[in-house]
């Protein structure tokens, strides 16, 4: 009986199944990531480019021309290209010590645990340890620069850039293949050679990736900076916070999203300029 | 939105080794000599770095073993303030810490709600969406938070209105948790043969529910192990998001202490005991991870 049952429920099921496709079962991630994350992008641009009447209005842009607007923009982008090479040169350095060793070595998991802590769990954390490293009350020195920008601030952010560098371009050494190095031996090719000509040329796209990746992390990093103990807003991130916890009183009331949009636009002409550089570079990586 | 066309150009770079994909190499080939150099330079390496990671740490500890910052001698005072500190008129140090922990689980939970099955019933019927798919779970990292946290004002607002409760920031967390959960979900998926699982089962006459969560999601239960406590452990130290929406959590809570009482002792005790928390978390992590590929 159940079976007569089944057979005849089947090829009903089986024709109405058309009906619904099957990317209807993608449906709630999408609606999801549209709702939090599509969504709030798309506020912060609307908001930026119009007024409270919800007409087009560019003039609010012409905030971004202030000088004291300008200066943050010059100084997030000298620190987060500072910390980034500095993080992606160490940090590649590092790394390579990292995956020449045994790969379930214990040097290697500490390391790896321990640049996934430093990288994205530091936050507010990072400062109160440079703060009782070298800060007023420093065990190690009493570093008069601690307090000063960049300097300061870029050490701090520096220690948490080259754990991410070694996260992220781990993987592509260990795409580096033994037989390669072998091969450019057996051709008479020099220690100089095989890093100038095979490994060099094959990291690089990586390489550049893994650096573009930090530059957009320290342009996002605010809780570092934030709890280090000099007070003054110097980056485009803490006059975004500032601008968005006393809202009451200015005169322009899209400050917080004008501000946001130029960070987007930061980070769009650094990554077109890494499109266009990784396009150059794929033509003889083939 | 040119940075989100430019977007899929950082994919490359993206942690796969969160996720527990590297690949195992021996370097048998290398002459001994070249072997001996490279040794050399790897334990002056890790010295010098080591040295440059552990010192700031250090540090902390010593000042968290203080009986008060800068004083000298030893006490346990600050350690025992975890569980003590309270700021006059405001919630117990400790009870940020737990409302933290379990905004870590409410996320990571939420996070496998949403992703596991799409993940899986993509790579089943719907592969051609893929490509879409990782592009947007990977486009969190190219957004800077703080441009986030601005269009998600009248989102919270909306959200405030019903419920005030701190568990509500899960919702944003969970898209600040995607880029990672989503490398380790896929590796995770990557190692499980869903055609051939799906198939027997299938013809075995089992539902597409079944299958989803009866033959592949135990199969990848590495990946979700993964994600899970990697999406939990960005909860710990998340800060911005929380503090600009004016919420409360463990690192908004500290900085505020800090703020208050500058050099606060329980601050260092506090740093430590969660920086050592997590590192012991993904170390563990690691080991429950690799056993299995290595192997083979």
């Amino acid at each position: 009986m159940a079976a007569t049952t089944d057979a005849g429920v089947r090829p009903a099921r089986a024709r109405r199944r058309p009906h619904i496709p099957a990317w209807v079962g993608v449906t709630p991630f999408l609606g999801y990531v549209a709702v939090f994350l599509l969504w709030p992008v798309g506020i912060v641009v609307w908001t930026a480019l119009h007024n409270t009447s919800g007409s087009w209005q560019l003039s609010s842009l012409s905030f971004l021309g202030q000088s004291q607007v300008r200066t943050a923009f010059v100084n997030t982008f000298e620190l987060s290209l500072g910390s980034a090479v500095f993080g992606a040169v160490l940090g590649a350095v590092l790394a390579y010590a990292v995956a020449t060793g045994d790969p379930d070595g214990a040097v290697r998991r500490v390391y790896t645990a321990a640049s996934g802590v430093l990288a994205q769990f530091g936050g507010v954390v990072l400062a109160f340890a440079f703060l009782v490293l070298i800060g007023p009350i420093g065990l190690l020195f009493h570093a008069s620069w601690y307090l000063s920008f960049p300097w300061g601030i870029g050490l701090i952010y520096g220690y948490f850039q080259v754990p991410l560098m070694v996260l992220v371009f781990v993987p592509a050494l260990d795409g580096l293949k033994v037989q390669w190095r072998e091969a450019s031996e057996n051709l008479g090719g020099s220690a100089w050679q095989y890093w100038r000509h095979v490994a060099a040329p094959l990291l690089a796209p990586a390489f550049f990736g893994s650096l573009l990746l930090l530059f957009a992390n320290a342009l996002s990093a605010y809780a570092t900076i934030q709890a280090w103990e000099n007070q003054i807003p110097y980056v485009v991130p803490q006059l975004i916070g500032t601008a968005m916890t006393s809202e009451v009183g200015l005169s322009n009331a899209n400050q917080a999203q004008v501000l946001a949009v130029g960070l987007i636009i930061m980070v769009a002409i650094v990554m077109t300029g890494y499109a266009l550089l990784q396009r150059r570079t794929a033509r003889w990586l083939r | 939105m040119a940075s989100v066309d430019a977007g899929g150009a950082v994919a490359p770079a993206i942690p796969s080794e969160l996720a527990g994909a590297g690949t195992a190499k021996t370097r048998r080939g290398l002459h001994g000599r070249r072997r001996r150099r490279l040794n050399v330079f790897r334990y002056i390496a890790f010295a010098v770095f080591g040295v440059f990671f552990v010192l700031p740490l250090l540090a902390l500890l010593r000042m968290s073993l203080e009986p008060a910052a800068g004083a000298g001698g030893w006490s346990l005072a600050a350690w025992k303030q975890i569980v003590s500190y309270t700021v006059v008129g405001t919630p117990s140090l400790i009870s940020r810490v737990i409302v933290t922990l379990e905004l870590g689980v409410i996320t990571a939970a939420a996070m496998l709600v949403l992703l596991v099955p799409t993940m899986i019933w993509i790579k089943l019927k719907v592969p051609w969406i893929s490509r879409t798919v990782e592009f947007l779970c990977l486009l969190p990292l190219t957004i800077p938070a703080i441009v986030l946290v601005v269009g998600l004002v009248p989102v919270y607002n909306w959200i405030q209105q019903r419920n005030v409760s701190t568990f509500m920031l899960f919702w944003v967390y969970v898209v600040l948790v995607l880029p990672y959960a989503y490398r380790a979900l896929a590796a995770g998926l990557n190692s499980v043969d869903v055609k051939t699982l799906s198939e027997a089962a299938r013809g075995l006459g089992a539902s597409w529910f079944t299958v989803m969560f009866r033959i592949i999601a135990p199969n990848m239960r590495q990946g979700i192990l993964n994600a899970s406590l990697l999406s939990f452990s960005l909860v710990l130290g998340e800060f911005p998001i929380a503090y600009l929406l004016l919420y409360v959590n463990l690192q908004v809570e500290m900085y505020s202490i800090s703020r208050n009482t500058p050099n606060a002792s329980v601050l260092f005790s506090t740093s430590f005991a969660v920086l050592v928390f997590t590192f012991l978390l993904l170390l563990i992590l690691s080991y429950v991870g690799r056993p299995r590929r290595g192997r083979r």
